[in-house]
């Protein structure tokens, strides 16, 4: 991912400022998931923020260099993994109390780690990382079609 | 605080007649980015971090989705002919929908009194009071978006699994049988 590709992507300062912050923005966005139940933020602010780092990746980057860090597959995958997760939880909730999205699993009363709220939203945060990053994944080559000689920057 | 936000919200409406009146494209899409982290900060000094949060990152992705869109577009200049009938017909709905807002705000508590405080046997009065115990989350949004009305994200989260499973399908270049990465360039 170091090796600068000339032909594609932003320039030399925006790739080294890409590369410097996509990691601190994936870990916010993951910090904001995890404790949601404790701070503001939750599964779906998490998710937008960790989404916008793989978007960075992306567009300061190139196309190629953003699919290999985060691929379609990968991002379908990660997506259904989350629904299910969160349907898993409320569908055990069905189970264990008879109560479809019972809360089963309260955690202790401070908050600390660990419930089934902070695993639903783990898997809401999943789910909309993955989903908001296909939408530009599935856009941005539909608007290129369209608008072959243009670069996505201004020059 | 008030004052603030009604400054914050003027800058909002200046911001989104720029947006409409503005020729260029671009300027067009800056200021509708604008309008987004300005409510941003007004949810913010409205004590709704949660929110704030959500709407700057959706923000930032919709504004690169738009910026995509609209780089190199041709400007085409909407015509200026409206006939006179549809001009009525948009006053009239503007002056009735006026109408009724003077009457449905005259209904609104004050500023900074929540409506709960109305009603002692509010359902919400019950999540404040009992949130923490029954969820054991301490923020008590998410205490009532994933406990009290789960329902309401599960339907969310459908909502946006659905949406992009539908573009997905609508905007794939290939047919089902080609390999998935190994053609990333657009062919034309």
């Amino acid at each position: 991912m170091n090796q600068p590709r000339s032909s594609e992507g932003m320039s030399l300062i925006v790739k080294t400022v890409c590369g410097w912050l996509k990691g601190f923005i994936l870990l916010y966005g993951i910090h904001i998931i995890l404790y949601g139940h404790l701070t503001p933020g939750g599964g779906f602010a998490g998710g937008a923020v960790a989404a916008s780092a793989f978007v960075l990746v992306m567009l300061a980057e190139g196309e190629q260099t953003g699919l290999k860090t985060f691929s379609r597959k990968a991002a379908s995958t990660w997506r259904s993994a989350g629904a299910l997760l969160f349907l898993g939880i409320a569908g055990l909730g069905l189970v264990l109390t008879g109560t479809f999205f019972a809360n089963f699993w309260t955690g202790n009363e401070s908050g600390g780690f660990g419930s089934s709220i902070q695993a639903c939203e783990l898997g809401i945060g999943m789910l909309v990382c993955s989903s908001l990053y296909l939408v530009i994944v599935t856009a941005v080559p539909a608007i290129k079609k369209q608008e072959r000689p243009v670069k996505g920057e201004a020059p | 605080m008030p004052e603030v936000v009604v400054a914050l919200i003027l800058l909002m409406i200046v911001a989104s007649l720029v947006a409409i009146e503005t020729p260029n494209l671009l300027y067009s899409v800056v200021s509708v980015g604008a309008v987004g982290f300005l409510l941003s900060i007004v949810f913010l000094f409205l004590a709704a971090p949660d929110l704030a949060i959500t709407q700057i990152a959706v923000e930032v992705i919709t504004l690169v989705l738009l910026l995509r869109a609209t780089a190199g577009a041709r400007h085409e200049p909407a015509s200026d002919n409206r006939s006179f009938f549809s001009a009525t017909v948009a006053v009239a709905m503007v002056v009735v929908l006026a109408i009724f807002s003077v009457r449905m705000f005259a209904e609104f508590p004050e500023f900074g009194q929540p409506v709960i405080d109305r009603f002692a046997d509010a359902p919400s009065n019950t999540y404040l009071r009992d949130g923490l115990e029954k969820t054991g989350a301490a923020n008590i949004v998410t205490a009532v978006l994933l406990d009290f009305r789960a329902y309401d994200t599960l339907g969310e989260a459908t909502v946006l699994f659905c949406a992009v499973l539908g573009a997905q399908t609508i905007l794939r270049k290939k047919a089902r049988k080609q390999p998935d990465e190994a053609d990333e360039e657009v062919e034309s």
